[in-house]
């Protein structure tokens, strides 16, 4: 069993006049000790998709219509068990895209790491104060007992991400979540980050879910892929899979989309046409129809189906059907 | 080369804020041929949009000179200079939400530029913004849109006609595809290489995606703290980086290949870019680097030809004499 199994997600929003559909069953999972990555272009419901989970859905305009997710095997969607523990920042925790604005700026570092160990875990202040210190140290701030009574403006982008990992594992989450966690930050620094991760993980053993539009961040950390397009995870698999073997258009054409650096290749980019589908008024079939090279006409009319195309890996796509007329190998030859 | 079409020659720009003196461009030389594509890359903070706002006349330069087909270009510009280069010089700004004004349409933000540096009648314009529109793919329904009712890449276009209806020579990318998804970017970039093309382009694509400017540009310069480290073909830049930054650069730039990504080395960087307002007196990559000599804490190495390099790589480092 997988630490954490999220299966048939559905999110929607009421805005003006309507519901956007933004998660449209979304299933996917992750073991202990094991990175998840969830890509996809903005707007495509990744970020919904965890704070669901988190129970960060604001309601209204949000509301969660169905689907689940179990941490070890119980139903934790909305942030609580269901006797009502918390697992918001004990079990599972979460880092977000954009550290500047997701810190209080009127809190000294070492008082918001200190938080939630005196909240969750009962410690006194100074116990707390001293353990945010070890924190800081841990995820390598030079320097780290004058910096734990400084306030955020006083750090710079790349140490404000690291002191707001250091605040998600201070109660030892077996989940970190990660949003774009270093979208804002220069390749170096992004470096440097991604490895501290990593390095975490292998301490605590935790499970990553890391949400990224970036293959190349996919690349370099996670074990597993999931690929979401318009609401929806359209392909899951291994790293491997998701890279040598695309089986769905949409991760077909997204690598295309980026340049690669092999010595000597001359690749030329091949853009995706189009634009993903509006959610408030969703398309009947596979949200990728209007933009695929591939599509038939069951394609805009029925939405299609997770077929397996290997081990553990799945594409939500007509084209592994048995009766599909043009054999779903030609992709990869494309 | 033949005549360079841009001509930096120890351009320096420093702003003052306060008693403090933040020197975000310092003594950068750098030519541009015509129809070349030169890729400008660095960390934020590097002075990589200083640098083409300055360009541009946008910033006012602290000393230094900028030719332009070889005449120099003003120290101040005053009404009639813009008007006079505007037409030859041109930038793509970063965010397509804040660069286009919320309150013109997009033929309207398209044909201002006309309406403002040509004598064409209201007709003539109407033509070239409807040829435009279509030219950057986008429709001539598009005309009396508002700005908000378009897509990011749809923006970003928009800005793209903007800077070149004017069919102006030198143009300058400032990071015109970091706020787009993938499948949009090279979507964009790929106009703008056909762009490029057809209207014998030069262009200085400003962008910190290093495998975006490898593939865009013909050249790569890349900037630390204000200054080039390295200057080089593209290709051979960045397969085989010479200057310490450049190779930490590089080899934080992660790729989409799970093998690649496998079998690198971890490339130890050790703290962040530095402040620009106190510049170290040496090498300023000297306090990052894992080769720093005596020498290089003392003397800013120039940026100079290295030897036994056909490719006229230009490097600021102690480590290549």
């Amino acid at each position: 069993m997988a630490l954490l199994e999220v299966s048939d997600l559905h999110v929607e929003f009421e805005v003006h006049g309507g519901w956007v559909q933004a998660v449209r069953g979304a299933s996917f999972n992750v073991n202990e000790g094991e990175t998840l990555a969830i890509v996809g272009e903005s707007g495509c419901g990744k970020t919904v998709s965890v704070q669901s989970i988190m129970g960060l859905i604001q309601t209204p305009p949000g509301r969660i219509t169905r689907g689940t997710a179990k941490l070890r095997g119980q139903n934790i969607l909305g942030g609580q068990t269901a006797d009502g523990r918390e697992i918001r920042g004990v079990d599972i925790a979460m880092i977000f895209q954009d550290p500047m604005s997701s810190l209080n700026p009127t809190m000294t570092i070492g008082a918001q790491i200190a938080e939630p160990l005196i909240v969750h875990r009962g410690y006194s202040y100074r116990d707390a104060m001293r353990r945010a210190q070890e924190l800081l140290e841990m995820t390598l701030i030079p320097d780290a007992a004058s910096r734990a009574k400084e306030y955020p403006f006083e750090f710079s982008g790349g140490m404000l991400q690291r002191a707001m990992i250091a605040m998600a594992i201070a109660c030892e989450p077996s989940v970190l979540i990660a949003d774009e966690p270093t979208t804002a930050l220069d390749v170096t620094i992004q470096s440097q980050i991604l490895d501290l991760l990593v390095d975490l993980q292998g301490k605590n053993n935790m499970a990553i879910v890391l949400i990224t539009h970036d293959l190349g961040v996919v690349a370099k950390i996670a074990n597993d892929v999931a690929v979401m397009y318009a609401g929806e995870i359209v392909e899951h698999g291994s790293a491997d899979d998701i890279f040598y073997r695309s089986a769905h258009p949409y991760t077909v054409g997204l690598k295309s989309a980026m340049p690669t650096n092999r010595p000597g290749s001359e690749q030329r980019l091949a853009p995706i046409a189009g634009v993903p589908p509006d959610l408030f008024d969703a398309p009947p079939g596979c949200g990728y129809a209007p933009r695929c090279p591939y599509a038939m006409d069951v394609c805009e009319s029925t939405p299609p189906l997770d077929f397996g195309v290997g081990h553990e890996h799945q594409s939500r796509c007509w084209l592994h059907h048995e009766d599909c007329p043009q054999p779903a190998a030609e992709i990869h030859r494309a | 080369m033949s005549q360079p079409l841009i001509d930096i020659r120890n351009l320096t720009k420093h702003f003052q804020r306060g008693h403090q003196k933040i020197r975000a461009v310092d003594d950068v030389s750098l030519s541009i041929g015509i129809g070349e594509i030169v890729g400008l890359v660095g960390e934020s903070g590097s002075g990589k949009s200083t640098l083409g706002r300055t360009l541009l006349g946008l910033d006012r330069k602290t000393s230094g000179e900028i030719f332009f087909k070889g005449s120099a270009l003003p120290t101040v510009y005053r009404t009639g200079d813009f008007r006079r280069y505007a037409r030859s010089m041109q930038m793509i700004f970063q965010d397509p939400y804040s660069s286009l004004n919320p309150r013109m349409t997009a033929g309207e933000i398209i044909g201002e530029a006309l309406r403002l540096h040509s004598d064409f009648n209201k007709a003539d314009i109407a033509t070239r913004v409807e040829e435009w529109l279509v030219k950057v793919g986008l429709s001539i329904d598009h005309w009396g849109r508002y700005p908000h009712e378009f897509s990011g890449g749809q923006r970003q276009r928009i800005g793209i006609a903007r800077a070149l209806i004017l069919e102006p020579e030198f143009v300058v990318c400032d990071e015109p595809i970091s706020a787009l998804d993938v499948s949009v970017q090279a979507q964009v970039v790929d106009l703008l290489a056909e762009l490029k093309r057809s209207l014998s382009l030069t262009l200085l694509f400003i962008a910190h995606d290093l495998s975006m400017v490898r593939y865009v540009s013909d050249r790569m310069a890349v900037m630390y703290l204000g200054s080039l480290v390295e200057v080089g073909r593209s290709d051979r830049v960045f397969f085989d980086p010479k200057h310490p930054y450049t190779r930490l650069l590089i080899g934080s730039n992660p790729e989409p290949d799970p093998e690649q990504e496998r079998s690198r080395e971890r490339v130890s960087s050790i703290g962040e870019i530095p402040s620009q307002v106190d510049i170290p007196a040496g090498c300023r990559f000297a306090n990052r680097c894992p080769h720093a000599m005596d020498v290089c804490h003392q003397v800013n190495p120039a940026l100079q030809v290295v030897n036994a390099e056909a490719d006229e790589r230009l490097i600021a480092c102690h480590l290549y004499p």
